[in-house]
C-alpha cells in the first residue's frame, strides 16, 4: 500500500474553502476500507499515488506527466485524454492516468439516480476522482487505465445511455447557459439548441475531420453566463428586436425602495438609496433612457440591448417578445496569433426548431474552413488570414455596418476586377500615347 | 520505453504502442499491430492508406491532415473508420509507423 508523506499538500487542508486535498484523502480512505466490496479494476491506491506525485511536483515545481498520450475507443477519434506518469515505479497507481470526457446534459441538470450510477461505474473502473465539470462542459472522469476504456464506454452507452464528449481536431462538446429553465432573461431555449446540435453533429464530434478544434456555446442573453463570446468558435447569444417591456408600477416600486436593485446583488454594502437616474438612466451606454420623476421611457431604436437596465430592475423591465439571437464567430485563446473574442456575423436570427437557418450558416463556415483552414488553424485565424469579407462571401451574408466597430482607417482597399470599369488588362502603349516617358 | 518481440523481430515502442523510430517499420509491424487496432484482415484499401501515410511522411516530415488523406485515397472519413476503427491517428498512423500525434487531443 503506497503511503506518501505530503507536508506541502497538507497545508491546503486548512482554510474555509472546500479542500481538494481533504476530498482526495477521503476517497483514498474509502477505497482502502472498501465498504461496498467493490472489485476495483485499477490500483486501489490510485488516490494516494496521485497525492504522492502531486506532492513531488509541489517540491520541485515541475509536472510529472509524460508528454501526450494517444488512447481511445474503437469507432471514435477522440473523447479520452491519455496520460502517463513519468515516475511509474515510484507511483505505480498512476502509471496510467487517462481522463474520460463524458457528454453532460445541457446546463448540467441531474438526478441523484443518474449520478449514483455514473459514480458506481467510476468507482469500479476508475480512480473515483472527477472534475465536475471541464471548462468546455464535459463531466470529466479523472484517471483510469487503457484496458478499462472500452469497458467504461460499454457501460456508459449500454447502461447509462450516455456518450463520450469531444477531443481533438473536431467539434467539441457544446454547452449552454441554463436558459429558459430558470432565467427570465433567456431569449431562446439554449438547452434545446445545444442538445439538438450536439445530436445533429455527432459525427463531427466523435471523428476529427477539421483543421483544428471547433466549439459551440449558447448564451440566452448578452449577459453571457456560459461566456460563449470568449470561449467558442461559434457563439450564439440571445436578443430581441422589439421594445423592452416596462412595468411603470414596478419601476415606482424600485424608486420607492420596495424592490431591491439588481435583485439584491449589492446588499453586502450600503450603497445608499436607489437612484434610478444615477444607477440606470445615466449608465445607459447609448443614453436612450429618460426618467421624468414618475415615468421611465426608453427610445428602443437607439437601445443596444446591453441588459444593464433589465439587470438592475428585473421586476420592472423585461426582454421584448420578438426574440432570436446573434451569431459571433472566431473566439480563441492566444495561441498562435493572439486572443480573439467572437465577431458579429449574423445580427439577428430566429432560434426555432429545427434551427435550419443557424445550421446553414454553420455548415457554410465548415465547408470553407475545412477546405481553406491550415493545419491547426482556428477559424478565427482563418478569418484574419483570408479576411472577414471572405467569411461573408462563403456564408452569403451581406456586409452591414453592424459587422464593424469602426470602418478601416488604412486605404489598402481591394477591389474585385468586375467592379472596376475596364478591368485590370491595360496596354502600356495606350498609356504612352497620352503620357510621354 | 518497452520492447516487443514479433516473428523474431524486436520493436521499441512507447506506452501507446507507437513505434519509437519510423526506420524500424517493416511489414511484420503491421501484422503485429492490427489485432490491437481491431483489424482482422488487411485489404488493399488498408494498404493504400498505409502507403500514402508513409510516402507523405517521408516527403513532408509530418502526417497529412485528415482532409488530404481523404482526398488522395478517395476514402471518406467514415470509410477510413471502417478500415481503421480507432481512426486515422491512433489506428492508421500507428500501423504505418509514423510518430504519435501530438497537440491538444
Amino acid at each position: 500500500m503506497a503511503e506518501h508523506k505530503t507536508p506541502l499538500l497538507d497545508q491546503l487542508e486548512s482554510g474555509p474553502w472546500p479542500s481538494f486535498v481533504s476530498d482526495i484523502k477521503q476517497e483514498a480512505e474509502r477505497r482502502k476500507a472498501n465498504p461496498d466490496n467493490v472489485e476495483y479494476q485499477i490500483p486501489v491506491d490510485v488516490c494516494e499515488d496521485l497525492l504522492g506525485i502531486l506532492e513531488m511536483s509541489y517540491e520541485d515545481g515541475e509536472t510529472h506527466w509524460k508528454h501526450g498520450g494517444i488512447v481511445g475507443v474503437f469507432g471514435y477519434g477522440g473523447g479520452v485524454i491519455g496520460r502517463y506518469a513519468d515516475q511509474p515505479e515510484q507511483f505505480p497507481g498512476v502509471a496510467h492516468f487517462h481522463t474520460v470526457r463524458v457528454n453532460q446534459p445541457s446546463a448540467k441538470y441531474y438526478t441523484t439516480d443518474y449520478l449514483r450510477k455514473l459514480i458506481d461505474l467510476w468507482d469500479f473502473r476508475g480512480s473515483g476522482l472527477t472534475n465536475m465539470h471541464g471548462s468546455t462542459g464535459d463531466m470529466v472522469l479523472l484517471g483510469t487505465t487503457t484496458p478499462q476504456l472500452e469497458e467504461i464506454f460499454w457501460t456508459l452507452t449500454h447502461d447509462l445511455n450516455t456518450d463520450l464528449g469531444g477531443s481533438g481536431s473536431n467539434l467539441r462538446t457544446p454547452a449552454a447557459c441554463l436558459g429558459q429553465s430558470r432565467c427570465e432573461f433567456a431569449c431562446y431555449d439554449t438547452q434545446d439548441i445545444s442538445y439538438h446540435l450536439t445530436q445533429e453533429y455527432q459525427d463531427e464530434l466523435h471523428r476529427p475531420a477539421f483543421p483544428y478544434k471547433f466549439k459551440f456555446k449558447f448564451d440566452g442573453c448578452p449577459n453571457g453566463c456560459v461566456a460563449s463570446i470568449a470561449r467558442s468558435d461559434c457563439s450564439i447569444i440571445g436578443t430581441w428586436k422589439d421594445d423592452i417591456k416596462i412595468d411603470q408600477e414596478a419601476v415606482k416600486a424600485y424608486v420607492a425602495g420596495e424592490f431591491r436593485p439588481n435583485a439584491g446583488a449589492h446588499s453586502g454594502r450600503d450603497w445608499g438609496k436607489f437612484d434610478i437616474q444615477k444607477e440606470v438612466v445615466d449608465l445607459c451606454p447609448t443614453g436612450c433612457m429618460s426618467w421624468d420623476g414618475s415615468k421611465l421611457s426608453i427610445d428602443n431604436k437607439e437601445c443596444y440591448r446591453c441588459m444593464h437596465c433589465i439587470n438592475t430592475m428585473p421586476r420592472a423591465l423585461h426582454i421584448g417578445d420578438e426574440r432570436g439571437a446573434s451569431m459571433f464567430i472566431g473566439a480563441k485563446a492566444p495561441i498562435l496569433d493572439g486572443a480573439q473574442m467572437g465577431s458579429l456575423l449574423v445580427p439577428f436570427v430566429k432560434v426555432e426548431e429545427p434551427y435550419d437557418e443557424i445550421k446553414e450558416v454553420i455548415e457554410n463556415l465548415w465547408d470553407w474552413w475545412m477546405e481553406e483552414g491550415k493545419n491547426r488553424e482556428r477559424i478565427g485565424e482563418t478569418i484574419k488570414r483570408q479576411g472577414f469579407q471572405k467569411m461573408l462571401d462563403v456564408t452569403g451574408i451581406k456586409a452591414d455596418p453592424r459587422h464593424v466597430q469602426e470602418p478601416r482607417s488604412n486605404p489598402y482597399i481591394f477591389w474585385k476586377e468586375e467592379d472596376v470599369e475596364g478591368g485590370w488588362d491595360r496596354d502600356i502603349n495606350e498609356f504612352r500615347k497620352r503620357h510621354q516617358r | 520505453m518497452a520492447t516487443v518481440e514479433f516473428q523474431g523481430i524486436s520493436f521499441d515502442i512507447d506506452e501507446d504502442g507507437f513505434l519509437q523510430r519510423f526506420e524500424d517499420w517493416c511489414p511484420e509491424w503491421v501484422e503485429y499491430v492490427k489485432e490491437s487496432e481491431g483489424i482482422k484482415d488487411l485489404t488493399d484499401e488498408h494498404q493504400k492508406v498505409l502507403d500514402f501515410l508513409q510516402d507523405y511522411y517521408k516527403k513532408n516530415g509530418i502526417a497529412p491532415m485528415v482532409r488530404i488523406l481523404s482526398k488522395v485515397t478517395g476514402f471518406k472519413l467514415k470509410h477510413i473508420y471502417e478500415l481503421f476503427p480507432s481512426g486515422p491517428g491512433k489506428g492508421a498512423c500507428k500501423m504505418a509507423g509514423l510518430p504519435k500525434p501530438t497537440g491538444c487531443v
